[in-house]
């Protein structure tokens, strides 16, 4: 309970603050009594002693603070004029509830002693004017509960119990005394209120149903789920109402101020944790929400605010679990278990964990070149601790996806609000994470392909409702690993691509020729092509053409790939491809003639022996003949070099690799193995060069080159379409 | 379960219930209750024979008092057995019953 007690003391000496600066300022008004930020003053200091008073559920001080502050609200609208008499009146306040507020800090449960109550009563009565004919106990107990008694019954230390049985509970074979006699061996039942206002005249009443309501007040220490579960197998007969006793607010106010506060919890589960609701309670709210928020009548209630009205559980304990639930949220927003980094020194991190792995491959190397079997050992633990260390300084660098993905809930609200348009965005995998430099450069091509699927994909309600979808369209944001790649979909339910308009465009655009023959996948990927845009009038949006191509050229610049996919009538799929990191990669190192490459490891599919029984390469029509598939090949030595004069036969091997769909073979020479790869990015000559991504310092400190698998394949690809069109 | 019922003079009558008061008699009950709650003005309620009373009696019960009430019948309960007693008890209804809106002993203390 430290923590209520410090809330205490700063309580104690804030309010000791605001009533100093009242009583200067009441001093100047006296000289200048139109002074309106010094009314102003006035009216904060009480209204903030009454706001954290009732914090602490200190009635006597709200009671007090809030006339003073009413008397004050209408001086500051100037409905009442101040004068000496009201300033000296308010000087007395001053003073009395500097009392007030050492009373309840002192013994905040004994009650209010009588001068005190006379002097409140008094004061109360010279502010406003009116004579004060209640005393401040009636402030004390909170919202009093009407009954249909009539008149108020006084909870402070009872539990309120509502029954309300259904029609059919003794039909379904409830005994309703039942549950009160077993209710009797919890504790004590005070009182008992028994009433039927439904039950109908005469012939009509059925004796078989049910009209009995019963309100019941109850003292006992059980916990609240105690009592419900007297209730248990009534819930689906009668609505249960059980209200905890005042006097356990305070409890609960405490066991709130105790709570953990490294998670943000849901408010439900704030106050089934601290007891003051159960379970049942709660779902039994979110019901209720739901129910709200399909049926649309009203606003949709928060949750709190359900609660309190199904009278579960009292209004301020509510409000402090709401407060609990921001000062966590701002606790963990601000100190949290987050370091902040400078950017650049994590930069310069990995980078030394990647000269790092290039010495350690070095050392390996002349461990194995001198045979050293006992430092072979120590080699293997340390490689696999720089394996380790790699790992780790490369996630420092990840980031969820979700960040990213939750800022375009604002665009599409904004845009789809611009359209006339109802799109909801739906938002999956946003615990996805990868390396925060790609994050950052995919934001404004995202941003980019959610503005085109809001403008040209969802269709107005109208156009919608026509074709039979419901009027909201939707718009989805998917991430996902898949093979050391992260896959960003953004997929809309909307009219689709019309394959038809993009061709006459193309052809129109001088793009592709009549006679094109590309396959509708072709057609679709034609759009990520400068200066195509299939709407026929540009919006501020988007539809000038523009974009589309710089979206894929960014995206090929962090070595992702883009494509699209899409059914007319039902929606399109843009699917983004990104390599995880890009920094490090685990790579496999083959040989042609003396050069060495890196293949990214997560695209080899599998190495064979050439011209073994499983393969057999067919040099006319360009494809290898993988156990009975055709895959179409490059000869990497081949395609890199000058092709070889020398003939001696070397044996190859096929390295077989695959990207998204598409499978091609490399065939090369000599197969190195897995490789520890640092990318480093060539320099700006080598900037424009076709297939090749970047290179790697090898531990004996040649170069390898880091292969474009992707473009690759595509060539592979090509080549075979080519030469099968040839006549054999 | 029967009802012995034994007109004392002009629209008065003694109804004695002999067995229980519960879900599986009250349609009868309640037909024979209605049945006199017609035909007189003043109606004792002979309990001594009510051997178990649940829900579905005291509702009756209560039922009957209302109806009596609105139509100016004077109606008292007599000789409640245990089972009575214990129900009247647990519910507060206990000396008060038949108030038009049923309160509680305790509760017109407070």
């Amino acid at each position: 309970m430290s923590e209520f007690d410090s809330a205490l003391k700063i309580f104690a000496q804030e309010s000791e603050q605001l009533l100093q600066d009242m009583e200067s300022a009441l001093l100047t008004l006296e000289s200048d009594p139109n002074d309106s930020e010094t009314i102003n003053s006035l009216f904060r200091a009480m209204h903030t002693i009454k706001g954290s008073a009732g914090l602490f559920g200190f009635n006597p001080i709200i009671a007090f603070t809030h006339e003073a502050e009413s008397v004050l609200d209408k001086v500051r609208n100037g409905e009442r004029h101040i004068d000496a008499g009201l300033i000296s009146v308010l000087l007395d306040s001053k003073d009395h509830t500097t009392k007030l507020v050492d009373h309840c800090l002192n013994c905040p449960d004994a009650p209010l002693p009588d001068d005190l109550a006379a002097t409140s009563s008094l004061l109360i009565e010279r502010l406003t004017g009116k004579s004060q004919a209640h005393t401040l106990q009636s402030s004390d107990s909170l919202s009093p509960l009407h009954s249909e008694g009539g008149g108020d019954i006084s909870l402070d230390d009872s539990w309120l119990i509502s029954l309300d049985f259904k029609t059919d509970a003794l039909r379904n074979g409830m005994d309703p005394l039942s549950f009160l006699r077993y209710l009797k061996t919890l504790g004590e039942i005070k009182d008992v209120l028994t009433f039927f206002p439904d039950m109908p005249k005469d012939a009509e009443m059925d004796p078989e149903s049910c009209y009995l309501h019963f309100k019941i007040v109850f003292n006992s220490d059980a916990s609240k789920q105690t009592i419900e579960a007297v209730f248990e197998f009534a819930a689906d007969d009668c609505d249960i109402k059980i209200l905890p006793p005042n006097s356990k607010i305070d409890t609960y106010l405490q066991l709130l101020d105790a709570m953990d506060e490294n998670h943000v919890s849901l408010l439900g589960d704030m106050l089934v944790q601290i007891g003051a609701l159960t379970p049942n309670d709660v779902n039994h709210a979110l019901t209720n929400q739901a129910h709200a928020r399909q049926t649309d009548i009203e606003p949709v209630k928060p949750i709190g605010e359900i609660l309190v009205e199904q009278q579960v559980v009292q209004q301020p304990v509510v409000e402090q679990a709401l407060k609990k639930q921001e000062q966590t949220k701002q606790k963990i927003a601000t100190e949290s278990n987050y370091i902040r980094v400078d950017a650049g020194k994590l930069g310069h991190l990995i980078n030394l964990v990647g000269e790092l792995v290039i010495s350690s491959a070095a050392m390996n190397l002349i461990v194995d070149r001198h045979g050293l079997s006992d430092a072979g050992d120590v080699a293997a633990s340390m490689n696999s601790l720089v394996n380790a260390i790699r790992d780790t300084a490369l996630e420092l660098r990840m980031v969820q996806i979700g960040e990213t993905f939750s800022r375009f809930r604002r665009v599409v609200r904004d845009v789809s609000n611009e359209l006339g348009k109802e799109i909801e965005l739906k938002i999956y995998g946003g615990e996805t994470e990868l390396d925060k430099t790609v994050v950052e450069k995919i934001n404004d091509p995202l941003t980019h392909l959610i503005r085109n699927s809001l403008d040209h994909g969802i269709e107005s309600p109208e156009q919608r409702l026509a074709a039979g979808k419901p009027a909201q369209g939707s718009v989805q944001l998917n991430a996902y690993h898949e093979s050391g790649h992260i896959v960003i979909q953004i997929a809309d339910d909307g009219a689709g691509l019309n394959s038809e308009k993009i061709v006459a465009k193309a052809i129109a655009n001088g793009l592709i020729k009549p006679d094109h023959g590309l396959t509708q996948q072709e057609i679709y990927n034609l759009i990520f092509a400068a200066g195509l845009s299939t709407k026929e009038q540009a919006t501020n949006l988007s539809g000038r053409g523009v974009g589309m191509d710089v979206v894929k050229k960014n995206i090929e610049a962090l070595r992702g790939s883009v494509s699209i996919d899409s059914t007319p009538g039902e929606g399109t799929t843009i699917s983004i491809q990104l390599p995880l990191t890009l920094a490090i990669i685990d790579g496999f190192m083959v040989g042609t003639n003396e050069t060495r490459y890196i293949i990214p490891l997560n695209m080899v599919a599998e190495c064979i022996e050439m011209d073994s029984r499983e393969c057999e390469i067919n040099e006319v029509e360009h494809y290898i003949n993988l156990r009975g598939h055709a895959l179409p090949y490059l000869r990497l030595g081949d395609y890199f070099h000058s092709p070889k004069t020398e003939n001696a036969k070397k044996r190859e091997s096929v390295v077989v690799v695959k990207f998204g769909q598409d499978k091609a073979g490399f065939v090369v020479d000599a197969l190195h193995g897995e490789h520890q790869t640092v990318i480093k990015p060539l320099g700006k000559i080598f900037e424009k060069l076709k297939y090749i991504t970047g290179a790697t310092v090898l531990g004996d400190g040649n170069v390898a080159l880091i292969l474009d698998v992707q473009g690759l394949i595509e060539t592979a690809i090509n080549k075979r379409k080519k030469n099968a069109a040839l006549p054999a | 379960m029967s009802i012995e019922i034994k007109q004392l003079k002009n629209a008065a009558a003694h109804l004695a219930i002999n067995g229980e008061m519960t879900i599986y008699t009250a349609l009868d009950q309640k037909t024979t209750f209605s049945e006199c709650l017609e035909n007189n003005k003043e109606l004792q309620i002979d309990l001594s024979g009510v051997s178990e009373i649940d829900s579905a009696g005291l509702q009756l019960l209560l039922f009957v008092k209302r109806e009596a009430n609105e139509r100016h019948i004077k109606l008292s309960l007599i000789h409640h057995s245990q089972p009575v007693v214990e129900v009247f008890e647990l519910l507060n209804l206990g000396n008060h019953f038949g108030d038009p809106i049923v309160l509680s002993a305790n509760w017109k203390k407070t």
